[in-house]
């Protein structure tokens, strides 16, 4: 196109609009926040241009009279499997601007899915199944640190035993499903009022991320998990104490090794009053905690956030899976952290340098088998629960990383797919035309926390009435007998290497 | 009664309430048909007025007032109040278009039809099974249709 | 007899729905003086300029009167109230008690002393059978002169003119429509009356209406010297309040009947509303005669929820007029012609001539106090908010609503709230 660089026509979309059903009613404009639909005064009609489309297809989700799609630009570059499209459109970016890569959602490369690579087992004549419409079914999970044994004084009047062992707090969840830390700020109070609503509703909990919280989400508090990141936005002692457990977050899946940032335009004064950050200025979470450099030191944290919290919240330690992870949530475990959370590569965010999402970290599957085996050989495994997050996709995946030994895992993509995003990847505009990650009032407000509320708690019900079905095939009517039972799980098309790291044994085996 | 109620923290601005409405007061009952021929041809309009305001937006119509002003207003006894269902009704075949309830209504909720002298005005979608057609349109829930008082 | 309403226009409509409103059982009687059902008195335009039938008169449906339990006695006048004895009498010799009475009788049409219009062939246009006279001697009428250029007059004029009558219109002010109107749009309105074919002289009158020896209309000599040959002439120069039954019954009279907040009048159990009604004026908080149909309407709603034991304040009256001249509508509200030494009143005005579009907005200190809209006319409701509101129009708002755009995201947001979505309570 004219006034262009040349490269701007290797753009990713078309849009189809069909002539026989476009009335040129403008809903596709009004929705478009990257302004690839206009109206044309000239030819007075509806056009686009396609090189702005980030396919994240809002506008064919509205258009009334299914007028549009959204497809890939079908133009193909010479077939080459080293130099994919994809590096050449990033090369002819970077010379065009100099920068840093930028790219939202999880990473979308080609690393295998295990979750696709492990099968489920189920009951047949010994050990019969359980039909959980007729039988009762517990999701019910706990998690905190459990004790060793348990000591009990029995009263000699009555003869009435009493649990004399002192316990450390727990988070009780109805369902092993949690929504995932996202910040308030990369993604909006409104989608935050709807995690807490339905987190409430359904029995579980939700992460505010990094951006402290809300004094009006206070009331949620015991459906809350509050977070403390390395920029500590929004943590007093208020915060700490509004919550019903606190995260420590040293690592997020999508960027292992590497801090956030916050643009200044996504700071309103809401996201400002929050995060304790003037407006409009970049809110940067530094790389490390600057008081973390040992375990000693996180020891230290732990029990500074245990002591504000008088000893009533369960402390949870987050990290990225990396290759020796194994022995690190070995250290937070020994640190005294009564819940560990890995997050895999293939986890979400509002932004990140893609060549670190895209080549850093290691997919959860592996890191989640590696620690729960390495905290049972270590004989610590009761001493934390583990959540597993990054990547769950389905009821299956909740499944198949509570038996490879996840106590409850963490939903971020899922919860906002939910609501509605296609994961277009461009979270770091601050556009979003979902409404999702964007403090834009005008598109904020697309995200109703009515109806938002009502769509995660359905998700989570939902996911909650298949993994009970999945349970009751296998012979097993608690969630607790199937943690870390491997023996439910199969692999199918994978190396005795990977097979090994899962702990898993081959299908037909 | 049941009414419509708009809430602007949640309306999009997206005109699909418009559209909705244009579509039940057609004679195709067809959008595409109704959008192109019949808004043309007949003059088809819609009952609702989206307003915009910066980052904030509404979608208006008639309120089906208690007291309306429009009723008080009315020279040819098109418009009257139903006592029994509470709605504000309009009677085309009176109607002599004065404007004077368009002058009258503080809500501006009634149009002038564009090409007859007649008057549009929410109807509720009498007789449509799903209720009015702009509620059933609003994918954000920012119209609602309900009892309130 | 619990409710005795003496009058069957708008505002004994307004009244029944009133008093419907609160006491469903007790019967309601009407005693109207014409013998046709509460038909809308500016209908008569319409009717007379052949724009509808005799059967688009009525206000309400037959039904209504069975559904909302009234009795009718039309044709016959009420001569005489006794309101200590809570009686009063007809001209047909009943006598009939009530506990509530409602004194509706509108307004009658002034007529100015001109010599030679005591005869045939001078009406007045106020009332159906007025309408009905000249519809039956439209064929007969050639030329027609109309005295007054108010709002009545001019409709009067274009319905004769629709009939095929040769009409001149006449003014004694400088400009038509001067009560409601300002110069801009009467000229806009008197431009479009002169295309199609009216003659519209200002600034002369009427001084003798010519006779021939038979007593036939023969013309009318005007205060200019000119005379205009014609068969009718129609004295549309405006109503006074009909009061002449309250005042002899001894209930207070001013420039109208006088009447509380309320609608009392000075009588126990006695209420008067409609054109016939010296109410409360929403804008200048003074009592006024405002003889407005809208008005009517309110002030005898208001007056039957009172009648039937409410306690209900009248809001005020507000002057509003909409009418259209051959395809050009104008509408005005509230004060459109402030005094010009006063300060207090800044008043906007847009005027496109060639787009025969006008607007002129008033404001006093902050608060929009009237508007006249000429052509464009979409957005008078939102106007009508501000005035009838009394919202306060901040500096901002202010540019918007100068440039022709009000519109409800600019009314205080509790005020909003309460209007459009209340009883709406976020949880968090």
């Amino acid at each position: 196109m004219l006034f262009q660089p040349i490269n701007k026509n290797y753009h990713e979309f078309c849009i189809d609009r069909d002539p026989d059903l476009c009335i040129n009613c403008k809903v596709c404009v009004r929705q478009c926040s990257y302004e690839a639909h206009y109206w044309d005064e000239t030819r007075q009609k509806v056009m686009h241009d396609n090189t702005k489309c980030v396919g994240c297809h809002r506008c064919e989700a509205l258009c009334p009279t299914s007028a549009l799609n959204i497809r890939n630009k079908p133009s193909d570059f010479r077939t080459n499997n080293l130099w994919r499209p994809v590096f050449l459109q990033n090369i002819y970016k970077q010379a065009d601007t100099g920068g840093v890569l930028l790219a939202g959602m999880g990473s979308p490369v080609d690393i295998p899915v295990y979750w696709d690579r492990m099968l489920l087992d189920a009951s047949q004549v010994t050990n019969p199944s359980i039909d959980p419409l007729r039988e009762p079914m517990e999701l019910k999970t706990f998690l905190g640190a459990k004790p060793r044994k348990l000591d009990f004084s029995v009263n000699k009047k009555t003869g009435k035993a009493k649990l004399k062992t002192k316990l450390t707090p727990q988070l009780e969840l109805d369902v092993p499903i949690m929504f995932a830390a996202m910040s308030f700020g990369a993604i909006n109070f409104n989608l935050h009022r709807a995690m807490a609503r339905a987190a409430t509703e359904t029995g579980t909990f939700y992460n505010t991320g990094e951006g402290g919280l809300h004094k009006s989400l206070y009331k949620y508090g015991d459906h809350t998990i509050v977070q403390v990141a390395s920029g500590r936005f929004g943590v007093h002692r208020d915060y700490l104490k509004a919550g019903a457990a606190i995260e420590i977050k040293v690592g997020q899946g999508a960027k292992p090794g590497i801090g956030g940032h916050l643009p200044g335009e996504k700071i309103n004064d809401k996201v400002s009053e929050t995060r304790m950050v003037p407006i409009g200025s970049d809110a940067i979470s530094p790389a490390p905690h600057h008081d973390i450099y040992s375990i000693e030191d996180l020891l230290q944290l732990i029990y500074a956030l245990k002591e504000a919290s008088e000893y009533k919240s369960p402390v949870s330690v987050k990290i990225a899976a990396v290759h020796n992870v194994a022995a690190i949530a070995s250290g937070i475990a020994r640190a005294g952290a009564d819940i560990i959370t890995i997050d895999g590569m293939r986890g979400g965010t509002g932004a990140a340098p893609a060549m670190i999402r895209d080549n850093v970290g290691i997919p959860i599957e592996l890191a989640l088998s590696q620690v729960d085996q390495r905290l049972r050989d270590e004989g610590i495994r009761n001493n934390v629960s583990v959540v597993a997050a990054g990547g769950i996709r389905c009821s299956g995946d909740v499944i198949k990383a509570i038996a490879l030994g996840a106590d409850a895992v963490y939903i971020g993509t899922a919860t906002l797919i939910a609501v509605g995003c296609t994961i277009c990847g461009r979270c770091y505009t601050g556009k979003c035309p979902w409404g999702i990650a964007t403090n834009d009032t005008k598109l904020s407000k697309r995200q109703n926390p009515d109806i938002a509320a009502k769509k995660l708690a359905n998700l989570i019900r939902a996911w909650g009435h298949e993994i009970e079905e999945m349970l009751g095939g296998m012979g097993l009517n608690s969630i607790e007998s199937l943690r870390g039972n491997r023996d439910k799980l199969r692999g199918v098309g994978i190396s005795d290497t990977e097979l090994d790291i899962l702990g898993i044994k081959h299908a037909g085996r | 009664m049941k009414r419509v109620y708009p809430d602007k923290e949640y309306c999009i601005g997206c005109h699909l309430c418009e559209l909705a409405c244009i579509t039940a007061h057609s004679k195709s009952k067809d959008l595409i048909i109704a959008f192109r021929e019949e808004r043309l041809k007949d003059g088809l309009d819609s009952c609702k007025k989206v307003f915009e305001k910066g980052d904030t937006c509404v979608a208006i119509s008639c309120r089906h007032c208690d007291e309306p002003s429009c009723v008080a207003a009315c020279i040819s006894g098109g418009l009257h109040k139903d006592p029994e269902t509470g709605r504000t009704v309009y009677d085309r075949n009176k109607c002599v278009g004065c404007w004077s309830c368009l002058m009258a209504c503080p809500y501006g909720a009634i149009k002038r039809h564009p090409t007859e002298s007649k008057i549009i005005k929410c109807d509720l979608c009498e007789g449509r099974e799903e209720g009015p057609a702009c509620v059933q349109a609003c994918p954000n829930g920012a119209l609602k249709f309900e009892e309130r008082d | 007899m619990k409710y005795v309403i003496i009058g069957n226009g708008i505002a004994s409509i307004g009244a029944i729905e009133g008093i419907r409103k609160v006491d469903a059982e007790n019967e309601i009687l009407v005693i109207g003086a014409e013998d046709s059902p509460a038909y809308g008195r500016p209908l008569i335009s319409y009717l007379l300029a052949g724009k509808i039938g005799p059967e688009r008169l009525a206000l309400r449906p037959q039904e209504f009167y069975e559904k909302s339990n009234v009795s009718l006695k039309l044709g016959t006048r009420v001569i005489a109230i006794d309101t200590k004895k809570k009686i009063v009498a007809t001209d047909k010799g009943e006598t009939l008690e009530y506990e509530n009475l409602l004194i509706a009788t509108g307004g009658i049409p002034f007529t100015p002393p001109i010599p030679g219009s005591d005869g045939a062939d001078v009406y007045n246009f106020t009332n159906l059978a007025h309408a009905q006279t000249l519809i039956s001697k439209a064929k007969e009428i050639k030329r027609a002169v109309v005295i007054g250029g108010g709002l009545i007059g001019l409709k009067a004029g274009e319905s004769l003119f629709d009939r095929g009558v040769e009409v001149t219109i006449l003014e004694l002010s400088p400009r038509i429509l001067s009560l409601a109107f300002d110069e801009n749009a009467a000229s806009l309105a008197g431009t479009r009356l002169e295309e199609v074919g009216l003659h519209v002289r200002c600034g002369v009158s009427a001084k003798e209406i010519q006779r021939d020896a038979e007593g036939s209309l023969k013309g009318v000599h005007l205060t200019d010297g000119d005379f205009l040959q014609c068969d009718v002439v129609v004295i549309a120069i405006g109503v006074v309040p009909n009061y002449d039954l309250a005042k002899k019954s001894g209930i207070g009279v001013d420039r109208g009947i006088k009447v509380d907040d309320h609608m009392r009048t000075t009588a126990e159990g006695v209420f008067a509303a409609g054109d016939v009604a010296q109410a409360r004026d929403l804008l200048f908080r003074e009592d006024r005669v405002i003889p407005i149909w809208t008005n009517a309407y309110n002030q005898g709603f208001c007056a039957g929820k009172n009648m039937a034991g409410r306690d209900i304040t009248f809001t005020g009256s507000l002057a509003m007029n909409s009418i259209s001249f051959y395809g050009l509508p104008t509408i005005s509200v509230g004060t459109v012609n402030p005094p010009e030494d006063d300060d207090a009143y800044e008043v906007a005005a847009f005027l496109d001539e060639k787009k025969r579009s006008y607007r002129k907005l008033v404001f006093h200190n902050d608060h929009l106090v009237g508007y006249v809209l000429v052509g464009d006319i979409d957005m008078a409701g939102m106007y009508t908010a501000f005035v009838k509101f009394q919202m306060p129009v901040p500096e901002d708002a202010k540019k918007q609503i100068l440039a022709g755009e009000p519109d409800v995201l600019m009314w205080p947001d509790d005020f909003f709230k309460d209007t459009w979505n209340p009883g709406v309570v976020e949880p968090d």
